[in-house]
């Protein structure tokens, strides 16, 4: 079985973020995996060890963008691909996924797994447009996953419940929490990391030159800062009459 | 030289660093209270691939450098300093001995499993007479036929009871003084090799610290170490190398009682803002800070050493006296940044200020480090 697993670098979940001249600043943040893509690796790697085959990870990004691939090699994936976004005019997700599907059609592949959302911009479409891209069905929001006779039997989450979803392989398939318990990358994986293959793509060579954002940002601005709590003093009678207006006339929720 | 990380240690750090942080710190207070021994933890180290780091591959370790030796004991340290002792002992005392003087048997037989984490290992070297003195051992060998029969007790063995394999030194010769002394390969479970006191410690206390009690045990003479005579330059050498675990211990509980400190001084408020905008809490940030940023030089200098195979003594005493005083002075000033609640068990502080006071003392006190130092100078 080929499996692939679509990444993406993002912020250390507890970087502080920093707005300089209306963009976000990256200095001194830690990158890490996104968390929902960890998921996917750990799920390829457990395919993998059933079925046999290679799992190849494949990333769209920057130059550091190779530090989550590395760390996707220790934990034990074969093979990596780095797409250098830098060399795009704009990116945004139809970019992203659009280059993602030209490099992955090149490569052989029987499932392709992926977060269900990376946790800094949050757009959950990269995978789902990849799939589309290809020609290939979906199924998001993944919490179990079985595969037999080339039908994946995949369970998603649904609005108070659940769902499950066979489509035949290849398959776009997106990890939601809970769908494993991601694996640390071992001493020895780290050791080995660096000797396995990591490609640096130019999107230039995979013929999708002049292909441009179809979104632009238009301002970042940061969440206002949460207000601390208010306190009611007074006779019990008395608060709670205090507080039911304020329900009503602040908060507005009654 | 840089002293300096790679992409690697980076690597290396993040990942015993989320270990530690998701599985060791949770139960630290705990174990330390219980004095329970990390055995659950020990095996996951070993599934890691942290109990054999600095051995080649073909003996079942990493083959890593002592960089990534040292920054897993400080990481592991930084929130559970028993189980950065319990690693360290295990690699540097335990089984390096085996890989620095074994023959290849006794590499492929007790070093395999040592470095896979398999199994577990200990070194015993003090004796109730014979600390700092090390020469003085009391316990004795003597050769039977193809055997040798120890006889004695040592005191104060980390690992004790839970290792599978002990490095046991033994005088042959009394009249030879510390040339008589030889170093032994003991497995647990050899007829009247059992077990004394357990060691009821201020600090560290989830590690085991037990006696060994040694009566007519029989070795095969295959498990001599190196030779007869060797015992104490053996011991010497895996002095010299342990040091760098303990320096790395040293500079783990330091780092770890510096950023529980920090924390708190950005959290807690008193005369209206938080204590952190005090120049007097600012200025015990800055000490800390620079000496615990000294120790991680001084250590990782050692390591650099240790890898490049040249010679640690000097270096590993440098580091391990200065990491170690560095620790006791960072955790009693954390506790002070913590003030009343820092002389609780709430918080790690109180723990980590009672596991500092260890590094000054084994693997060689403050003061024999301070001979060793002094006698690198001074030699020629």
């Amino acid at each position: 079985m080929n499996i692939v697993v679509v990444i993406k670098q993002t912020f250390d979940t507890e970087a502080k973020i920093v707005l300089k001249d209306g963009q976000i600043d990256p200095t001194g943040v830690s990158l890490v995996i996104n968390p929902y893509d960890e998921f996917a690796i750990e799920e390829a790697l457990r395919i993998q060890k059933k079925f046999g085959g290679e799992v190849t990870v494949v990333s769209c990004g920057g130059p550091r963008s190779q530090e989550a691939i590395r760390t996707a090699l220790a934990m034990g994936c074969d093979k990596g691909v780095q797409i250098d976004e830098t060399a795009l005019e704009s990116v945004d997700e139809y970019v992203r996924a659009e280059v993602l599907a030209k490099a992955i059609s090149q490569m052989p592949y029987d499932i392709i797994l992926g977060g269900r959302i990376a946790v800094d911009d949050g757009s959950s479409q990269v995978a789902v447009r990849l799939a589309e891209a290809l020609n290939i069905p979906s199924v998001s929001s993944v919490i179990k996953l079985e595969i037999e006779n080339n039908v994946a039997t995949a369970t998603r989450e649904i609005d108070g419940g659940t769902e499950i979803i066979e489509v035949p392989l290849p398959a776009v398939i997106t990890a939601q929490k809970g769908l494993n318990e991601p694996r640390y990358p071992t001493m020895p994986g780290i050791m080995k990391a660096k000797k396995k293959e990591l490609k640096v793509i130019n999107p230039a060579d995979l013929g999708v030159s002049g292909i441009s954002a179809k979104m632009k940002v238009q301002n970042y601005s940061l969440p206002t800062p949460r207000q601390g709590g208010k306190k009611i003093t007074g006779e019990p009678a008395e608060a709670v009459r205090e507080l039911a207006r304020l329900l009503r006339e602040e908060a507005k929720v009654l | 030289m840089y002293f300096d990380t790679n992409e690697d240690h980076i690597m290396m750090r993040k990942m015993v660093r989320d270990f530690a942080e998701a599985e060791v710190a949770p139960g630290a207070e705990e174990r330390d209270e219980k004095e329970e021994f990390p055995l659950e933890l020990w095996k996951k180290c070993g599934e890691l691939g942290l109990t054999g780091i600095v051995f080649p591959e073909e003996y079942g370790g990493v083959g890593a450098d002592y960089t990534s030796y040292a920054i897993t004991i400080e990481e592991l340290s930084r929130v559970d300093a028993s189980l950065g002792v319990t690693i360290s002992a295990h690699t540097s005392l335990g089984s390096n001995p085996i890989y620095k003087f074994g023959t290849e048997e006794q590499k492929q037989k007790y070093l395999v499993p040592l470095a896979t984490g398999e199994k577990m290992a200990a070194f015993g070297l003090t004796e109730s007479m014979a600390g700092s003195d090390a020469s003085a051992t009391r316990t004795t060998a003597v050769k039977d036929g193809n055997e040798y029969v120890i006889n004695g007790s040592k005191i104060f063995i980390t690992n004790g009871y839970y290792a599978d394999t002990y490095i046991v030194t033994a005088q042959m010769d009394k009249s030879k003084g510390h040339r008589g002394i030889a170093a032994f390969i003991v497995e647990k479970g050899t007829p009247g090799f059992s077990f004394g006191k357990k060691e009821k410690k201020m600090g560290i206390r989830s590690s085991a610290t037990y006696e060994l009690v040694f009566e007519d045990v029989r070795v095969p003479a295959e498990n001599l170490l190196g030779e007869e005579g060797q015992g104490f330059k053996i011991a010497l050498t895996t002095l010299d190398y342990g040091r760098i675990g303990i320096a790395a211990q040293a500079l783990g509980i330091a780092q770890g009682a510096f950023d529980q400190a920090l924390k708190y001084a950005k959290e807690r408020v008193q005369f209206g803002k938080p204590i952190s905008q005090f120049q007097a809490i600012q200025f015990k940030l800055a000490d800390m800070e620079t000496q615990i940023t000294a120790a991680r030089l001084m250590v990782y200098k050692a390591c650099e050493l240790a890898t490049a195979g040249k010679p640690v003594s000097q270096a590993a005493a440098m580091a391990k006296v200065f990491a170690a005083e560095v620790a006791n002075y960072v955790t009693k000033e954390a506790v002070q940044i913590f003030g009343g609640y820092g002389y609780t068990r709430e918080y790690p502080v109180e723990r980590m200020m009672r596991d500092a006071k260890i590094t000054e003392i084994y693997e060689g006190t403050s003061e024999i480090q301070r001979v060793v130092i002094a006698n690198n100078i001074l030699k020629d």
